[in-house]
């Protein structure tokens, strides 16, 4: 209740004020109309008597105080133009003023017409704003004084005696107007502050928020000085900044402390901020202990840190001024002193102090090495990082050296860098490796030595493996997925074009990535696997160039870490995975020559389709995987390549859908004809596989008869007629013409069969594979002859 | 105008980290109509890539991929073309000629685009068109050696396609493109013209000058008119 009343009451009151004060302006203006000076005078005392009004919040106040300000500068041309013109001395004027019965109208009326008195000249500024400068004092309440003096700062704003200025004389000087807006500053922050400790202590809050809303009036008089040509360096240095900083210190007011030193670092140069930079951060542990420094000294370093970044012929200054040794013993300092201060409020500090560090100092990987081990000091002893606003501010600490050099290489020579990133919890650690991920794909970042990939590897061990104490329950899927395909993408990044460092390379990461247990093998062992088959295809060149001395990296000795690697899968389990990367082995080791080890992987290959994978579909594509594999295989003599062909063609009968058989028997046919000069060409055995495609073919047709009542499509038939011609063309003896003919005839009697369904996919291949065959006819010469006997219509 | 990018064997993260940067720079959101490929991408990041830049995604199942429920085969009709997609490693010999003619009989397409070699191919077959656009990102292989980043994009316009296909070689992108032109009529005898009159087979390898482009135009016809 009491809160609407009060805000209605201040309503009230400011209307009250503003009718007032329009009411003696009315007449006032009447009077200077009629060059009446007394009148004037009079009705402008009565006037700005609103101002002495206690009842206002400053918000309020300081619209009633507009009005008056705008009335004055009407009296003010006024008693100008009059005082030209000669009808009073303005050194009269000044004297009359001082009649008015209250002090703050005669003050306000005094600096009105001081104004005009140093306009005129007739005295130096100096003298002037000495005077009144003094005089406001008569007024010691807060919100009043406040305003009062804003004016006084306001109407002298231009009459300053800076350098250049008119009002610059041989008494008029520089260092005069210096002490003025000094002098003004520090009442007026004296009266700031005064107005925390008015009032009952309950309404503290409301103080506080008032206080805020006038702190710019006091902010101003720095800003004054900031604009002042004759401020230069040496001035801000001897004069300007102790004076500023001994108010502030003494003043041991928290909210003038904070207000005043951000004011001071952004209203002056940086050049300046650099140049006396002891003496600033020397004020810092004098300050409050709740001033909340590690936000200013944050925006002073932002500042300078951009500052650094504007211009390369600044950085000269900042190595001059040993900037980096100053900032960073201030913090200590800070960090030392405010012992409550959380961890967070602490790493914002080094996250600014390493942004600083980076920007001014980048070739210097001590100095950052420095900021982070000073962040290693201050996380050691404590428990793991809970604090998620502690976590982000390490993140950004950590990624900053990666922004800087897009190089992970340089991060990693960091000592202190490992260190950070163990104080870090499971959650965040991880977080970060992804950051590392991220950027070493971004930059394309080849990571080139076993070393470099081991300490890598370190960093990222939350990644790699599960952390003591951790269930990574808690982890969606997705989010996993996402984690473990990066470190599979960055497996990739790893290589080096001497096979002896590259073959360390994939040991170290095989030593790291077999700690990962079932969940993450199977995202990273195939990129493992791949990146050692380039290797080996690249060693393939090479075999028989070494004399004398042994070379460790043989393909040889890769496949059989290759082998062991792909054994590790069965942990999973993941014998699909497991089976093709047997065979992509397989194949590799085929080229190089090395049929035990190709036996070997076929063995493998074969024992996981018998033992591990049941599922039919994936049985299909398996065999096929593997037939595919084993057509393309030169190595194997005869006995083995019969043991895998023989093994190859009985699974393929086994499948379990009568179709699956069908069409993994006739790409067996495939095993026996191989187009290379010296490859097997059986043509007895081809006819074999294909005759019994056919017999599987009629046993489905049989088979749908029974079940379904008609029979089922003829496209396996039409598909073996295909295989046939494919060999016929060949030159395989065993099919002749007739042989396709009869089989054609086959195809149109079941088609026209009134059992059989109409399938128009099957009659559309039927006339397409018919189609072709009249191609070949029309071909003439060797194709053509072949193809003549054959009839179709 | 229809532009659909073929692609595919990117057999990303097991083989490769990623796509060239070259060719993401090439293939933005926007400007392709459908998108076809052949499978092996291998994970859903990949996929929803490709949906970016194209809705209408087509994928066949390649081996490696981890979603199991793409179809084995494809066939779609884009504009005046049934197009087929498979990968290929159902079709034994792989990268054989004459095996996957017979995959084009039985989808009974025009263009038949299939991958698993990873090697770019494209050749005018008596039944039609046989495109094999290589791997994305020049992944490894067992069957090919020296694997060069390779894709295709096809244009096809009323009865003509051409094939572009855009390859990455010592670092810079080199175009080639090949020219096809269909006849309509309704299935009948098929006869060839060609400039040389001899095999139907007849297999565009490509010849990277370079950024030159080879146009051969040839054409093909499905329909029973004679040579005169």
């Amino acid at each position: 209740m009491l809160p609407d009343a009060g805000a209605e009451d201040g309503e009230k009151w400011l209307a009250e004020g503003i009718a007032g004060l329009q009411h003696n302006a009315f007449y006032m203006h009447r009077a200077l109309d009629s060059n009446n000076l007394r009148d004037a005078l009079k009705f402008s005392a009565q006037m700005l008597s609103e101002l002495r009004t206690s009842r206002l919040s400053p918000h309020k106040y300081y619209e009633l105080y507009m009005r008056a300000f705008d009335e004055l500068r009407k009296l003010e041309m006024f008693f100008r133009e009059e005082t030209k013109r000669g009808s009073f001395s303005v050194i009269d004027l000044y004297e009359l003023v001082q009649h008015a019965g209250n002090i703050l109208p005669r003050l306000y009326l005094l600096c009105t017409v001081g104004s005009v008195y140093i306009k005129s000249k007739e005295a130096p500024a100096k003298d002037v704003l000495k005077d009144l400068v003094e005089m406001c004092r008569g007024i010691q309440h807060p919100v009043r004084g406040l305003f009062l003096r804003s004016y006084l700062s306001q109407i002298s704003r231009d009459k300053l005696p800076d350098i250049g200025s008119e009002y610059e004389g041989d008494a008029d000087t520089i260092v005069d107007a210096v002490e003025f807006v000094l002098q003004n500053f520090t009442e007026m922050n004296k009266l700031w502050v005064r107005m925390q400790h008015q009032g009952p202590v309950r309404e503290k809050e409301k103080r506080e928020k008032e206080r805020s809303e006038l702190r710019d009036l006091v902010g101003k008089n720095l800003h004054v000085l900031s604009q002042l040509e004759g401020v230069d360096l040496d001035m801000y240095k001897e004069t300007v900044l102790p004076r500023i900083l001994e108010q502030v210190v003494n003043c041991k007011d928290e909210l003038a402390q904070y207000y005043l030193m951000d004011c001071i670092i952004q209203v002056f140069p940086d050049e300046y901020h650099l140049q006396t930079l002891e003496t600033l951060l020397s004020a810092f542990p004098q300050l409050q202990p709740t001033v909340d420094i590690k936000t200013v000294l944050s925006q002073l370093m932002d500042r300078l840190s951009n500052y650094a970044a504007s211009s390369t012929e600044v950085l000269p200054e900042f190595l001059q001024v040993e900037a980096f040794a100053k900032l960073s013993s201030a913090i200590g300092k800070v960090i030392e002193a405010q012992v409550d201060m959380p961890v967070v409020g602490a790493i914002t500090l080094y996250v600014s102090l390493l942004t600083f560090t980076l920007r001014v100092h980048p070739d210097r990987l001590d100095y950052v090495d420095q900021v982070l081990g000073a962040c290693v000091k201050k996380l050691s002893g404590k428990a793991k990082l809970e604090d998620s606003k502690a976590t982000k501010q390490i993140v950004a600490l950590l990624s900053a050296p990666l922004e800087k050099y897009n190089d992970i290489v340089t991060a990693l020579k960091l000592s202190n860098y490992p260190r950070v990133m163990d104080h870090l919890d499971n959650g965040t650690n991880k977080v970060m490796a992804v950051v590392i991920i991220q950027s070493i794909m971004k930059n394309s970042t080849c990571i080139s030595t076993a070393d470099k990939v081991e300490a890598l590897f370190e960093l990222m061990k939350g990644l790699i493996k599960d952390m003591d104490g951790t269930t990574d329950d808690e982890l969606d899927e997705e989010d996993f997925k996402e984690e473990q395909n990066s470190v599979a993408r960055l497996i990739h990044m790893l290589c080096n074009d001497d096979p002896e460092e590259m073959l360390k390379i994939i040991c170290t990461v095989r030593k790291h990535i077999l700690l990962g247990g079932p969940k993450r093998l199977p995202f990273t062992v195939p990129s493992l696997v791949f990146s050692a088959l380039k290797l080996v295809r690249r060693l393939q060149g090479q075999d028989g160039d070494v004399i004398g001395e042994e070379v460790p990296a043989t393909p040889k000795k890769i496949f059989q870490i290759l082998h062991q690697t792909i054994e590790a899968l069965s942990l999973v389990p993941s014998p699909e995975l497991a089976l093709r990367l047997y065979l992509q082995c397989a194949e590799a080791a085929n080229d190089c020559d090395l049929e035990p080890v190709a036996y070997e992987f076929f063995t493998q290959a074969f024992i996981l389709y018998e033992e591990e994978v049941a599922d039919s579909k994936a049985q299909v594509t398996a065999i096929h995987l593997i037939i595919g594999t084993l057509q393309r295989m030169n190595i194997f003599g005869v006995e083995n390549r019969d043991t895998l062909t023989h093994k190859a063609t009985g699974y393929s009968a086994k499948l379990l859908k009568k179709p699956d058989q069908c069409r993994a028997v006739y790409a067996c046919s495939h095993l026996f004809w191989v187009d290379d000069q010296d490859g097997i060409k059986d043509g007895e055995r081809v006819l074999l596989c294909l005759k019994r495609a056919l017999r599987i073919a009629n046993a489905a047709q049989q088979m749908a008869n029974v079940t379904r009542g008609s029979s089922g499509s003829v496209t396996l038939f039409i598909e073996i007629l295909n295989k046939y011609l494919y060999f016929f063309e060949k030159g395989n003896p065993q099919i002749t013409s007739s042989v396709i003919q009869g089989l054609i005839e086959l195809i149109n009697t079941e088609m026209q069969s009134d059992s059989t369904t109409t399938d128009p996919s099957a009659d559309a291949f039927f006339a397409s594979t018919l189609r072709y065959i009249q191609f070949q006819k029309q071909k003439g010469g060797a194709m053509g002859e072949k193809y003549e006997p054959i009839k179709i219509n | 105008m229809v532009l659909v990018l073929a692609l595919g064997d990117l057999h990303i993260p097991h083989r490769a980290p990623d796509l060239p940067a070259k060719f993401k720079s090439m293939l933005v959101p926007g400007k392709i109509q459908h998108t076809i490929c052949t499978g092996n991408l291998c994970i859903k990041e990949v996929h929803d890539y490709l949906k970016s830049l194209c809705p209408d995604l087509h994928v066949t199942r390649g081996e490696y991929d981890e979603e199991s429920h793409y179809p084995e085969t494809e066939t779609l009709t884009i504009g005046q073309f049934k197009v087929g997609l498979c990968h290929g490693h159902q079709i034994i010999p792989w990268g054989d000629l004459d095996s996957l003619a017979m995959l084009q009989r039985q989808l009974d397409v025009d263009i038949l685009v299939t991958g698993h070699t990873h090697q770019f191919k494209a050749y005018k077959h008596e039944g039609g068109v046989v495109v094999n656009p290589g791997s994305a990102t020049g992944a490894y292989s067992s069957i090919t050696y020296d694997v060069n980043p390779s894709f295709v994009l096809m244009d096809i316009d009323g009865l003509r396609v051409v094939v572009y296909v855009y390859e990455l070689i010592d670092g810079e992108v080199k175009v080639d493109k090949i020219d096809f032109k269909k006849t309509t009529t309704p299935h009948a005898l098929t006869k060839i013209l060609s400039p040389n009159n001899s095999s139907e087979s007849e297999y565009f390898g490509h010849t990277f000058g370079v950024l030159c482009f080879l146009i051969i135009a040839v054409e093909w016809c499905l329909a029973s008119e004679q040579q005169s």
